[in-house]
């Protein structure tokens, strides 16, 4: 079985986020990680690979740093990468990342493709849908739940209070949610091979893009910081009335009930 | 000169933190309260290869170093320091040794089950009478023509109770002393005549198991001898070398921990209107801390470095651990201050950072005898090995 995996290189989780003096994120200091719910994916990549033997291919875009994220996923257990980096792809819009990625994806053999139902960044959750479109193949987003055979996907979902069992013909898109499984941790015999792995960069030509005509539809004004938590306030008095004056204010200042 | 981590060795971090995290986090405070050794952890540290540091690849080893092993232990032993022994336990202690000293047979019986975490691992050296005077040891291995009969006991054995493969020092010619001293492989499931005597009434590394061995007309096969007869002082001493590494490194990783704790609650507990790290004299506490936990963590790496450049490394080990271990003894008195009384409070670490500091003290060479190493190598008393 041939597997695609879409991964996308994120700010960790915990890294605190400043704009540098033009509003830009600054992302220089940043630990870059793995995209957590593409992580996801990759386990489940792993999984589909240990049942039915084939070979896991990792597909992302990016620039100088992507190339750890790919070891990452590769000392997981992935076999071979595949990265699209080009001066063009500076900063792409989802648009743009979904033409590259199924141009790339449409060079390669693939019985299925799974990613992240969403990037932890920018958290369109865009890119995979549009792939899949731009592919012609089908899509599911946000399964919990796998199993493959016969050419066909059964995956359980996430919908709006609770989850819907949806059979889908392969090769087809699907995104993970959390709960999919537990991503396994490399193991240093995995970290010792990572290095030796192929790692295939493209630019935008090498995936049949001229890059030339090529720029994002969607542009982004402004960016801006969250307003800095506010101190905690203190009513004092007596509970019974502390409690009252709480309530007004929660209604009157704070509008909150 | 390069003070970065490689790629790799970066990723070897991260896997150690997260597993850390993941795997050891979650039971420290239901495990502490019941000195309870949780043995699958061990079996999943063997599975992932954090058990095979400088061990050849034939033999299960992971195909890394000491730089990789000490990056390893130390993101361990900063979440849980007890869970640091297993290193040493395993690797460092028997399945290192086996392999410079072993014969073929032995390194393919018994390295690979210590590096997988399917074996138990320990070693014995000390008794009820002999702590820093090695040589003085007791435990008799008689020379039976085909197998050794040894009788004796050991104490305070790292993993001694749990343990199904272990180093055991014992005297094999009459008056023992140094040149009096062979080393033995005991298959404890296999070797009748060896009873483990859990001891529980422990300070600190209280999810760790601590033993006493004892042997009564224990029958150890011939070709279980490690060595040659009579050189096991000298093994003894190549070991402790080694193993010595793994409580450097937990010492700086516990001193590591103490800093971050006291930090993050320096920033988040106010007093007098602000935070408490706006005073001069939290300030001073963490500029000591950090100023010592530094330089200890560069001792640990320099120490690795020399080891992973087959350089001498004896006199740089015991800084890094004598060095270390006062600073994460430092570190633990002071997080406790910092914490207030909250430090003193059972639910918050402090009490177990402070317990688990003062092993170091003793463990694997008093401060005392690795202030005499570092002073006997420097006045030329004793070459650098």
């Amino acid at each position: 079985m041939n597997i695609v995996v879409c991964v996308k290189q994120t700010f960790d989780t915990e890294a605190k986020i400043v704009l540098d003096g033009s509003g830009n994120i600054d992302g220089s200091a940043v630990k870059l990680v793995i995209n957590p719910y593409d992580e996801y994916a990759i386990e489940e990549a792993l999984k589909l690979k240990e049942k039915f033997g084939g070979d896991v291919t990792l597909v992302s875009m990016g620039g100088e740093r992507a190339p750890e994220a790919l070891k990452t996923g590769f000392a997981m257990g992935a076999d071979r990468g595949v990265l699209v980096t080009d001066p063009a792809l500076e900063d792409p819009d989802e648009w743009a990342c979904a033409e590259v990625l199924a141009k790339a994806i449409s060079q390669i053999p693939y019985d299925i493709i799974l990613t992240g139902r969403v990037a932890i960044d920018d958290g369109s959750g865009q890119v995979a849908v549009r792939m899949a479109d731009a592919l012609g193949v089908p899509s599911v987003s946000c399964i919990v739940e796998l199993s493959v055979e016969d050419g066909k996907a059964v995956a359980r979902r996430e919908i709006d209070g609770g989850t819907e069992l949806v059979e889908v013909c392969l090769p087809a898109v699907l995104t993970a949610q959390k709960g999919l499984n537990i991503p396994r941790l490399p193991s240093m015999a995995g970290i010792m091979k990572a290095k030796n792995k192929e790692l295939k960069k493209l630019s935008l030509a090498d995936v049949g893009i001229d890059a030339s005509g090529f720029s994002r539809k969607m542009s982004v004004p402004k960016l801006s910081l969250p307003n800095p938590r506010k101190g905690g306030k203190t009513v004092p008095g007596e509970p019974a009335e502390a409690a009252k004056e709480l309530a007004r204010l929660l209604r009157e200042e704070a509008k909150a009930i | 000169m390069d003070f970065g981590l490689t790629e790799e060795q970066t990723m070897v971090q991260e896997m150690a933190k997260s597993f850390a995290e993941q795997e050891i986090a979650p039971y420290v405070e239901e495990d502490e309260e019941n000195h309870y050794y949780r043995r699958e952890i061990l079996t999943k540290m063997g599975e992932l290869g954090l058990l095979g540091w400088s061990i050849p690849e034939e033999y299960g080893g992971n195909g890394m170093g000491w730089l990789e092993g000490v990056t390893a232990l130390y993101e361990i032993a900063k979440v849980h320091t007890s869970w640091r022994l297993s290193i040493s336990g395993n690797c460092w202690g028997p399945a290192l040794t086996i392999n410079q000293w072993g014969t073929e047979e032995q390194k393919q019986k018994f390295i690979p089950d210590l590096v997988s975490g399917k074996a138990v691992g320990s070693f014995a050296m000390t008794e009820a009478n002999t702590g820093s005077d090695v040589g003085s040891m007791k435990t008799f291995a008689a020379d039976k023509g085909d197998h050794f009969v040894m009788n004796g006991s050991k104490m305070w054995i790292s993993g001694g109770h749990a343990s199904d493969t272990g180093l055991v020092y014992a005297v094999t010619k009459e008056g023992g002393g140094p040149k009096g001293l062979s080393c033995f492989i005991v298959d404890y499931n296999n070797t009748p005549g060896v009873e483990k005597i859990p001891i529980t009434k422990k300070v600190g590394m209280w999810t760790a198991p601590t033993s006493e061995l004892v042997f009564e007309n224990a029958v150890i096969p011939k070709e279980n001898l490690l060595g040659e007869l009579n050189k096991g002082f000298q093994i003894c001493m190549w070991m402790l070398n080694n193993t010595r590494m793994g409580c450097a490194t937990g010492a700086a990783a516990l001193s590591a921990a103490c800093l971050e704790g006291s930090v993050n609650y320096a920033n988040e507990r106010t007093q007098f209107g602000q935070q408490i790290g706006k005073f001069q004299m939290i300030q001073q506490q963490i500029a000591e801390m950090k100023m010592e936990d530094e330089a200890a963590k560069q001792l640990v790496y320099r120490a690795a470095w020399l080891k992973e450049n087959k350089m001498p490394s004896q006199q740089e080990t015991s800084l890094a651990k004598l060095f270390a271990c006062n600073a994460a003894v430092h570190a633990a008195n002071v997080a406790m201050k910092i914490y207030g009384s909250y430090g003193y409070s059972t639910e918050y670490p402090c009490g177990r950072w402070l317990r688990d500091a003062k092993q170091f003290e003793t463990l694997e060479g008093t401060s005392n005898i690795h202030m005499g190493i570092i002073a006997g190598i420097e006045l030329g008393y004793q070459p650098n090995r």
